[in-house]
């Protein structure tokens, strides 16, 4: 499949986005203000909302027809990809209710809050399942139609968010207790393992053929003509192919940077004594690049069966 | 009613006709233009609705080139009908055709990815989605002859190769080829039950060289030419 630039920066930010928003609330409902400093958490909220702004705006830059992406809400009962349109806006409102809330009960947990701050965590839950179904509902892409898309949208996106309140804690002057710390380290080498069994699993051969999709099945089939002389549509939109080296390149790249890097920096976080808002910065900027490696991958192994009516 | 087409691989010449004619159609029919962007430049590229691809079939001496035209199959389960997020794509009640609206398609490209057929492509100047129509705005048109309301592909097919009909009803032109030859569905794993059939070539009649040569009457001169090539 092409990658499009925007549609992995749209995937990767509103990804960062929604973990924040996950681990934030989180926090806040099970142990009270996280921050020593309220400000530091409507900063942080703030951001969180950001990115997902962000991202959601990103997805927006690839429809070739922008002026009707309003009608994107109307088909949520089947469509996965309007389903996560009309579950981001809903969410808006929602988060806004429940940090004003909170602020009205100065940081005391209401049921308001209570069932607020759970929803804001379920729906943003949600949204990454959305996200992740718009390419694992597609019956077209073996690579994709799996349930470890969506399990591994989920598994980096919680990565992402509790990086980025490693950081917000860090660059707001307090110690990280050791707990989130060696839960990040814990859930950066459950997300390696994670990619390394998907990578295996994107090997499988496809059940579909150029012998199923010319319905000869017992011949050689073999692709004389395009019947065009230039690349069309089809071969631009769906067949994007890099050489193996750059693909095992890519592989070792996403692995080291998205996880190996931030659990070994956060590694070191744990044992300085202090001063550690470079290493928390470092392991953030390492995921973000390695995750947006990670999505540009995702597209690359991805291989449309229209590709076997070329000859594959 | 289930319309649809039935296309027979062992009559196609691959001439490109039905791709021309549907593209002459299209461009000024209810879902045109159907843009080209630089269509006599180094690098042409636009939306046709319809594929010619070709194939060859099994090995050299006994390989067979197959033409194969591809357009929309109008399947019965059609995915890219579920995806579409605003509503432009949808399948009709009536007749099972395939529909774009134009005025509500966003051109986000996920119904493309939908399909395995490749039967949609986003126009390069537009930046929607264009597919085929089974030329809904001819085959209903009582202005035209009744023998004229059919797909242009199906109209202007020398060989006819192309049969339009309606796949409910057994006695169609449709169904009884479909009986009589065999049709076959594309990639049916994907479960996208296709209304479009392919009949696959025919067993070629085999000719026995030896037998001809066999029953050749007796000539002098044909007598003189076998004993001097011994």
């Amino acid at each position: 499949m092409h990658p499009a630039f925007s549609v992995l920066l749209f995937t990767v930010t509103s990804g960062f986005g929604y973990g924040f928003m996950i681990i934030l609330v989180m926090a806040q409902l099970f142990g009270g203000n996280p921050f020593a400093a309220p400000q530091a958490y409507w900063l942080s909220f703030a951001v969180a909302l950001l990115l997902m702004t962000v991202g959601l705006l990103a997805s927006t830059f690839h429809l070739a027809n922008p002026k009707n992406a309003w009608r994107a809400f109307s088909r949520f009962r089947t469509s996965w990809l309007s389903r996560e349109g009309v579950l981001a806006l809903l969410y808006y409102p929602l988060a806004l209710i429940y940090i004003f809330v909170l602020w009205r009960n100065s940081w005391q947990t209401s049921p308001v809050v209570l069932l607020t701050g759970v929803l804001c965590i379920v729906i943003a839950g949600l949204l990454l399942l959305c996200t992740a179904m718009i390419y694992a509902s597609l019956k077209t892409i073996p690579q994709w139609h799996t349930r470890l898309v969506p399990a591994g949208f989920l598994i980096f996106a919680v990565l992402s968010g509790l990086l980025l309140f490693n950081l917000a804690l860090t660059s707001a002057g307090q110690a990280v207790a050791k707990g989130w710390l060696w839960g990040t380290v814990a859930l950066s080498v459950l997300a390696a393992v994670f990619k390394w069994y998907y990578f295996a699993f994107v090997g499988k051969p496809s059940r579909s053929n150029i012998n199923t999709a010319t319905s000869f099945t017992e011949a050689r089939v073999r692709l004389l003509d395009t019947g065009h002389s230039a690349p069309n549509f089809l071969q631009k939109e769906f067949i994007y192919e890099v050489g193996p080296k750059t693909k095992t390149l890519a592989r070792r790249l996403v692995l080291l940077m998205a996880f190996a890097m931030p659990a070994l920096l956060l590694f070191a976080q744990m044992n300085l004594a202090g001063g550690g808002l470079p290493l928390a910065l470092l392991a953030v900027v390492s995921a973000y690049l390695g995750l947006l490696l990670e999505r540009w991958l995702f597209f690359v192994e991805a291989r449309h069966v229209i590709r076997h009516y070329y000859g594959a | 009613m289930r319309l649809g087409l039935v296309i027979d691989l062992d009559t196609c010449v691959g001439c490109h006709g039905c791709a021309t004619a549907c593209k002459q159609w299209n461009t000024s029919g209810t879902i045109g233009p159907l843009s080209d962007t630089a269509p006599y430049g180094k690098d042409p590229d636009g939306a046709w609705l319809n594929r010619i691809r070709t194939f060859e079939v099994e090995e050299q001496p006994v390989s067979k080139t197959v033409h194969f035209p591809m357009s929309c199959l109008h399947c019965e389960k059609a995915d890219c009908v579920t995806v579409c997020p605003t509503g432009a794509s949808y399948k009709r009640d009536e007749d099972g055709i395939v529909l774009v609206d134009q005025d509500k398609c966003m051109g986000c490209n996920l119904c493309a990815w939908a399909c395995p057929y490749g039967a949609r492509e986003l126009d390069p100047v537009q930046g929607v989605m264009k597919k085929c129509t089974l030329c809904v705005d001819r085959i209903y048109d009582e202005n035209l002859p009744e023998a004229e309301r059919k797909p242009a592909c199906v109209l202007t097919c020398p060989t006819s190769s192309r049969l339009f009909g309606d796949f409910d009803d057994p006695n169609s032109e449709v169904s009884q080829a479909v009986r009589a030859r065999d049709g076959q569905d594309l990639m049916p794993e994907l479960g996208y039950a296709p209304t479009n059939q392919y009949l696959p070539p025919r067993q070629p009649v085999e000719v026995s060289v030896h037998a001809v040569e066999e029953e050749q009457p007796f000539t002098v001169k044909g007598w003189i030419n076998k004993m001097i090539a011994r």
